[in-house]
């Protein structure tokens, strides 16, 4: 039972990374069409703020493990 | 559970491994890469800047260069100017002086000749009035030689006053 | 078909190989740790026991003619033991019922040098009375201080000496070469290496100061990325889950840690403990906090770059297992190519989290030793 909760639990921090996520790569892809002599740098912090959402999402990930624990 | 939780003896490994790693990548690894790396773009940039500079100077010759030469082209040309002008104004003045030497012959050419004409001229009228005083003197003694022709000289005269 | 093609399909056709042979090893493995009381393929436990450590360095097969390295087992007991892991894994099985399920339990008791000890999911317990004891799945008894060259302490040798080799070679170019164009590795290791001075190093600390960390960040990145890679090989010299262990990235977090609160300069610690334009009165709220965030940043590295390389292990496992639960070899046409396709994502993963945490941490090292200028 612990398993199923758990599981919804990294489902819904899975859907919120995902929509975060899928927000800062639409930025980023108008950000470089508008200037593509920016791109390096774009992509760089597209990938520092990514990473960002992604560690929280993986505590959400991390809390389900632990709920998963027997 | 056990999966987030850290393992003692696993973390002491790692910790030495790293530990040692780190020491052993700065000291013997890293330095020699990064001086190595950093000498080779120092030698990349000073050898653009030289390049850069090099570039420059031969510019600055270069325009050195084609102002000497404009400079020798002006000087020439001045030079010619220079000669020409001169030439012309020898020539000129050669000329002047020629003129004026001509003139000033001709001028006493034709005072000499005024004065010869003069002389001449002079001269003339003397033989001139002197030829006339003869050829006078002898007119007049033939008209004076006899009575008759007194007469009708002095009737003719006569003769011209009463016509007056 | 051009060469270049035929050269993909072999490419594709070894991969393949290798990914159906990993799995059944570790299928096998699964059955062998547990054979005694499931005979049933177990998704589950074969994933989690691939994810987690081990005191022997299973190579093929399975049941009764699984050849595995044997790890030498290092004991902190009252003086230091050692002794070969087989001495536990052809040990003598025991079972016990669990005080509270009431279910019955396997472990693996030791012998000869071992005696006295059992190992149970790769843990090391003493016994007592010649046994151990459960409850609610879990065993009761005292843990010993295990220091033993685990398969992931194994990996980790791997790791440092495969660095130590290539980074060698590559500093004994420059040493010999000078300061050259670069050639053969170091020509495809340089770039990384100016990568991190100025994307990650130069990028993010004050241009005065980063020299002093640049031979961090470097280790830091290449003792990830190998270590990534070496997760990502099914067979012998890799296939350790080592940073994806929480001890490891413990300790690559506390390191950052350590490096970003020793440089923090005065204007490091007066944002924290006299944040600038805040109220006095709100500082009780604001200094926890600001505390709290010294110790999550760090945090937030140890859980990223630990979950993010024990999913990649997991979906690779996981699409292999489809065969193994269908007990069909047809089902290898799905699973196959999309664990190729999730491996070809791990290479990236293993370069963009060595990234990310060399990133990270100079970010984090950069806000500490960066002057005030406001």
């Amino acid at each position: 039972m612990y398993g199923s909760i758990a599981a919804i639990g990294a489902g819904l921090a899975v859907l919120g990374a995902g929509l975060g996520i899928g927000r800062i790569g639409g930025s980023a892809m108008d950000a470089i069409a508008r200037q593509p002599e920016a791109s390096g740098k774009i992509q760089t912090a597209m990938i520092i703020a990514a990473a960002l959402i992604e560690g929280v999402a993986l505590f959400g990930v991390v809390v389900g493990l632990l709920g998963n624990a027997k | 559970m056990d999966l987030i939780l850290p393992d003692y003896g696993l973390l002491f490994w790692t910790a030495l491994v790293f530990i040692c790693l780190l020491f052993i990548l700065t000291k013997f690894i890293w330095k020699p890469i990064l001086s190595a790396v950093n000498a080779r773009e120092q030698k990349i940039a000073e050898s653009l800047e030289l390049a850069e500079k090099t570039k420059a100077e031969m510019k600055a010759l270069q325009a050195a260069n084609e102002n000497l030469l404009k400079e020798a082209r002006a000087e020439r040309d001045a030079i010619v100017k220079d000669a020409k002008e001169t030439a012309t104004k020898m020539v000129e003045e050669a000329k002047q002086a020629a003129k004026t030497e001509a003139d000033k012959l001709m001028a006493s050419a034709r005072q000499a000749i005024e004065t010869e004409k003069g002389a001449a001229i002079a001269e003339l009228k003397t033989q001139v009035a002197a030829f006339s005083l003869e050829i006078a003197e002898k007119v007049v003694r033939g008209e004076l030689s006899s009575d008759d022709k007194q007469k009708a000289l002095a009737e003719k005269l006569a003769g011209d006053i009463n016509l007056n | 078909m051009t060469a270049a093609s035929k050269f993909k399909l072999l490419i594709f056709t070894i991969l393949s190989l290798f990914a159906v042979n990993f799995t059944f090893a570790n299928e096998h493995k699964g059955e062998a740790t547990s054979h005694e009381t499931e005979e049933e393929f177990n998704v589950g436990e074969m994933i989690m026991h691939h994810i987690k450590d081990a005191h022997e360095w299973h190579l093929w097969g399975g049941h009764d003619n699984s050849v595995s390295i044997y790890l030498p087992v290092i004991l902190m007991d009252g003086g230091m033991k050692t002794f070969s892991s087989s001495h536990f894994y052809h040990g003598e099985h025991k079972t016990a019922v669990d005080h509270k399920t009431h279910e019955e339990i396997s472990y693996m008791a030791g012998v000869g040098p071992a005696e006295g000890y059992a190992l149970f999911h790769e843990k090391i317990y003493k016994m007592e009375n010649g046994e151990l004891s459960f409850e609610d799945g879990h065993a009761h008894n005292d843990r010993v201080n295990d220091f033993s060259i685990t398969k992931n302490v194994m990996s980790l040798f791997f790791g440092a000496i495969l660095i130590l080799l290539i980074m060698g070679s590559v500093a004994k170019f420059y040493k010999k070469n000078g300061a050259v164009a670069p050639k053969g590795v170091a020509k495809f290791l340089e770039p990384i290496v100016i990568m991190v001075r100025d994307d990650i190093a130069k990028a993010n600390i004050d241009k005065h100061k980063y020299h002093k960390y640049v031979p961090y960040l470097l280790t830091i990145f290449f003792f990830i990325w190998f270590n990534n890679l070496l997760g990502l090989i099914p067979f012998l010299p890799g296939g350790a889950n080592l940073t994806g262990n929480i001890s490891v990235t413990l300790f690559l977090a506390v390191c950052t840690l350590l490096v970003t609160v020793f440089s923090g300069n005065k204007n490091y610690w007066s944002h924290i403990f006299a944040t600038p334009g805040v109220p006095v009165a709100l500082l009780p709220i604001m200094i926890p906090i600001e505390v709290v965030g010294i110790l999550t940043k760090p945090f937030a590295l140890m859980v990223r770059l630990f979950a993010n390389i024990t999913a990649g292990h997991i979906i690779i496992l996981a699409l292999i297992s489809i065969i193994f639960i269908n007990k069909n070899m047809a089902w290898g046409g799905l699973s196959v190519p999309m664990a190729l396709f999730i491996s070809v994502l791990e290479l990236l993963v293993a370069f963009l989290q060595a990234f990310l945490f060399a990133m990270l941490s100079a970010l984090f090292i950069g806000a500490a030793v960066e002057e005030a200028h406001h």
